[in-house]
């Protein structure tokens, strides 16, 4: 089969693979890329377990294919922690038990980021609604919801605190 | 009423006070990996010269393989085997069943002459990726011919149905009737007998990761490796070994983290099987995983799919005497667990009432759908709806309000013998019930519901009462056959805990694949308390197979309960050790010394005192300084036996205590019906729980929350649908439909603790949670909406479309 070369930043990395056209990206980052964060629940675009963001929106990686996003950005679960320290959205999905068996928890952490940085006055109902694109069977979303909600708020005192302290 | 003497139970415990870990809410060990995106899933993993494995499929509910062509297949690019059905049976022999008569419904990993459900597996491919392996499935010719399908379960007994399994000459793999108590005459005595037939579908666990298996055969030794997401089978090892025909000690199960279970990756047997004979016919590490598909179809673990004619006899004035419970399951083509679904139902069959007979009757239907395994409840959250509804019926037909009618009937004294024989060994149904009355609001919602009736709104309160039983006992698996008689299962669970030359310590589990639920946080907290060390100190180990202790595994809300036993028995090891040795070092009798914060000390003398790592470091290092018989290091075990199980009696009258710890709950949901459109959607939601003494209170809450978003499936959305001729229309997350952010509201939970008098702490099971109880109580919610109506719905899920029926059906008898 024919194989194309496919440019992508993930995580702010740039990468060449050659891939059959194909591929899905899930299994390009998975397999090509070794970032396993990623995973795939329902396999059709339905529960959003292999959510990733693709230039800040985001998207069912198992139902795109690698080719449709070449030169693309791409940012997964491994680009969220800062090396030791966890992202304020991994830290309050820690402390408020936002996850029990994890395995939707990277594409959840990568649809409230997005929904985070589109509104940072993000209200309860707003969060609750937005990440009902994604399925968890584990938590009932409770806590999930919680946690995204108390990260928007910690991450909005930080960019003020960073702004004041600019000023 | 009982045909044998019960044996004593365990000696009463007196429960620590002042617990310093038990009881917090601390984060959970686990959980940093998986926020990082590294948690070692077992489609994670891969190993050098990995090959991957991909199943055919039967399109076909019933039909004969006459013939199957692989040629094409096995040349096709990439392609290292492939296995057909009839091949599979030369080289590994049936899979473990515990059903009522194994060599008539035989269960194989792949099917040989005859399919019987949809998605049925009849061959596997290997391939170098597994875009090759499904490319080349496509290349597979299979001739059917097919036959006739038995859908239904009671279709499926009648006389002249199709043969699911000629062998076994009918459809009914079993059929027994059970009397506890005196049935006759509670039933000749009562005021009322109130009558009903329900109907329970099938939904399933569907955790988001399928089930897998990594196998690696080594030609060399002749061992078998397999990395599966399914639990470690540490106890249960010889069932993959004989399947796969190699000796037990060759064999090595390792766990890895499991994407969530709720019962349905418990013994998953068949992709630990398909992996590890690919992997010894093609000499490579091969990797099966499931995809959805596959597991929808194939997963052999769909839930319940129960038919209920149920009669219960009532006094006048509310008093429950007695229940009759006549079921049929639908067990589809094969039935591994056999009846224990029943066998789980029976451990709290009466909930939290004190009626005093049951008569119980199960018949167990073969069909052509994929097998029942084991989903959240197991069976008893099934019994807790069919008898919230007859409860609700009986006080609708006798005119009495639905929360007195349960009050007036608790049981109040523990511990308590149900007839069937299980024992609940405590329990403050008034305290849970008064709680989640003032948690839920409910008069709030009774006025409320009486203006919305005004302005022509249905609003309905599912007001439940309803037991947890947690830490099973095996026996609920053979209680069932009078022959062969065995004897009580132990079902053990095993920690090692090791403290280091430093005083760090380390906890070994031997089953305990995390699925989801805590069992690392458990373990640290409940070490935590005993060494008084920070619980996220503690470091965790998971043991495969090889050189395991015994262990038996999550399940039936056993985990904690059987860890803490567990650590408990292994800290007392160790301390006895350290407080020796301490003695020895100090000079001092080690009858006047005491624990007292991570040490041990001279009573009264503080001064005088080792802390566990300046014995660690002595007892690793300078061995010599003790006496002869004290060897070096600091590392004991524990294998914990269940600790409350007893036989049943010879007649089956009594079926002994095999469930002992007895959980319960209220839940309260308000919800608003839609006439027009038969959509429920929640206005409140209230649950209180009472599991004893809880351990991380924040994650029992995550079950119950959790559990009940699984039961609002259950109850409103989900259900695996075969047509008439066998064919799965819910085949998809498109067709089978798991409540979103959107369909599961916000609860306000409760807490309550009695704790248990025979575990340490007093801790009990409540890892099944809220799918307990949230079916019935929606149920009951709905009914409630409609019940001025004349609607009542007897039949789960609640779609919209069953919702019309009703109501149409009710406007036309009003109007007829």
């Amino acid at each position: 089969m024919d194989r194309h070369d496919v440019t992508l930043t993930v995580n702010g990395r740039t990468s060449t693979v050659s891939v059959e056209p194909r591929k899905l990206l899930v299994d390009v980052l998975r397999e090509d890329l070794g970032l396993t964060g990623t995973h795939v629940g329902c396999e059709h675009g339905v529960c959003g377990t292999c959510t990733v963001l693709r230039d800040g929106e985001s998207i069912r990686s198992c139902t795109t294919f690698a080719v449709q996003v070449d030169g693309a950005e791409i940012r997964t679960v491994e680009g969220l922690a800062k090396g030791a320290e966890l992202h304020p959205l991994q830290d309050e999905f820690w402390d408020k038990q936002g996850l029990q068996c994890g395995y939707c928890t990277p594409g959840m952490l990568m649809r409230a980021c997005e929904i985070i940085e589109g509104n940072p006055d993000v209200t309860h109902d707003q969060v609750r609604e937005g990440i009902a694109s994604n399925l968890c069977r584990c938590t009932g979303y409770q806590f999930i919801t919680e946690a995204v909600c108390a990260a928007a708020a910690r991450m909005k005192a930080d960019s003020a605190e960073t702004t004041g302290a600019q000023a | 009423m009982t045909t044998m003497d019960r044996p004593d139970a365990p000696p009463v415990r007196t429960h620590k006070e002042n617990r310093k870990w038990v009881g917090q809410s601390i984060r959970r060990v686990e959980d940093p990996k998986f926020l990082r995106g590294r948690g070692g899933y077992i489609g994670d993993m891969t190993v050098p010269g990995m090959l991957h494995a991909a199943v055919l499929r039967s399109p076909h509910a019933h039909a004969r393989i006459t013939g199957i062509d692989a040629a094409e297949a096995l040349a096709a690019p990439g392609v290292h085997a492939v296995i057909t059905g009839a091949q599979a049976a030369q080289l590994c022999d049936p899979l473990p069943d515990f059903g009522p008569d194994p060599a008539k419904h035989t269960w194989r990993c792949l099917a040989v002459d005859k399919v019987r459900y949809v998605g049925e597996g009849v061959a596997v491919v290997v391939a170098d990726s597994r875009y090759l392996a499904e490319d080349a499935l496509a290349l597979i010719d299979v001739e059917y011919e097919p036959l006739p399908a038995v859908v239904d379960p009671e279709r499926a007994l009648a006389d002249g149905a199709p043969l699911v399994h000629d062998d076994l000459g009918s459809n009914c793999a079993y059929e027994r009737t059970f009397d506890f108590g005196d049935v006759e005459r509670d039933f000749a005595e009562a005021d009322v007998i109130v009558t009903d037939r329900l109907r329970w579908h099938r939904s399933g666990g569907q955790p988001l990761e399928t089930v897998g298996a990594l196998a690696d055969f080594d030609h060399a030794t002749g061992e078998l490796t397999v990395h599966t997401n399914s639990l470690s089978f540490t106890s249960y090892l010889f069932m993959v070994a004989g399947t796969m025909k190699i000796p037990a000690n060759k064999l090595d199960i390792r766990p890895v983290p499991a994407g969530g279970s709720f019962g349905s990756k418990l013994f998953a047997t068949k992709p630990a099987v398909i992996a590890g004979m690919c992997s010894r016919e093609v000499g490579h590490p091969v990797q099966y995983l499931e995809d959805r598909v596959d597991n929808i179809s194939n997963c052999d673990h769909h839930g319940s799919d129960r038919v209920y004619d149920v009669r219960l006899a009532m006094m006048r004035d509310g008093t429950i005497r007695g229940i009759d419970i006549d079921t049929v399951e639908d067990y589809g083509a094969y039935i591994q667990f056999g009846v224990g679904h029943h066998g789980n139902a029976l451990a709290q069959v009466v909930g939290p009432y004190a009626m005093t007979s049951v008569r119980y009757r199960v018949r167990a239907a073969m069909t052509n759908k994929n097998q029942q395994g084991a989903y959240r409840g197991f069976g008893s959250e099934v019994n807790n709806w069919m008898l919230e509804q007859m409860v609700d019926k009986a006080a609708r037909e006798l005119d009495l309000d639905p929360v007195a009618i349960r009050r007036q009937n608790f049981i109040r004294e523990f511990p308590h013998f149900i007839p069937t024989g299980n024992v609940y060994d405590s329990g403050d149904y008034d305290g849970v019930l008064d709680k989640a009355l003032e948690l839920s609001d409910y008069k709030h919602w009774r006025a409320e519901q009486a203006k919305a009736r005004e302005e022509g709104r249905c609003i309905g309160i599912g007001l439940i009462t309803a037991q947890e039983r947690s830490v099973f006992s095996a026996t609920e698996f053979w209680f069932w056959f009078d022959e062969p008689g065995a004897p009580v299962t132990s079902m053990p669970e095993s920690v090692t805990l090791k403290v280091d030359a430093t005083g760090g310590i380390t906890a070994t589990l031997y089953s305990c694949a995390f699925w989801g639920n805590s069992p690392e946080t458990m373990v640290a907290q409940l070490v935590a308390e005993e060494f008084d060390c920070d619980p996220h100190d503690v470091a965790i180990v998971y043991q495969g197979s090889k050189n395991g202790l015994p262990a038996t595994g999550p399940g039936g809300s056993r985990t904690t309960v059987m860890l803490a036993g567990a650590v408990e028995g292994a800290t007392a090891k160790i301390k006895a050790k350290a407080l020796r040795a301490a003695a020895h070092l100090l000079e001092a009798n080690p009858d006047d010394m005491e624990w007292v914060d991570g040490g041990f000390q001279v009573k009264g003398v503080p001064e005088q005192r080792k802390s566990l790592a300046d014995i660690a470091v002595m007892l690793h290092l300078f061995k010599h300084s003790f006496p002869e018989d004290m060897e070096s290091g600091l590392e004991d075990s524990k294998v914990f036996d269940h600790p409350y199980t007893t036989m049943p009696s010879a007649d089956r009258k009594d079926l002994g205590v095999f469930y002992p710890f007895m959980g319960h709950a209220c839940h309260v949901p308000v919800v608003e019906v839609d006439l027009e459109t038969g959509s429920v959607s929640f206005l409140a939601y209230a649950a209180v729980h009472d599991c004893g003494t809880l351990v991380n209170p924040r994650s029992l809450a995550g079950h119950i929350v959790g559990g009940t978003a699984q039961g609002i499936g259950t109850a409103l959305y989900e259900e695996f649908v075969y047509d008439d001729d066998g064919q799965l229309l819910t085949s998809s997350y498109l067709d089978y439909l798991i409540p979103s952010a959107m369909e599961v509201p916000e609860l306000k939970i409760g807490h309550h603790e009695t704790p248990s008098p025979y575990t340490l702490h007093g801790i009990k099971g409540g890892g099944e949670g809220g799918r307990m109880m949230a079916p019935a109580a929606i149920n009951v919610a709905v009914n409630d909406a409609l019940a001025h109506l004349g609607v009542r719905v007897t039949e789960l899920p609640i779609t919209p479309d069953r919702l019309r029926a009703a109501i149409r059906a009710a406007k036309s008898r009003e109007s007829g």
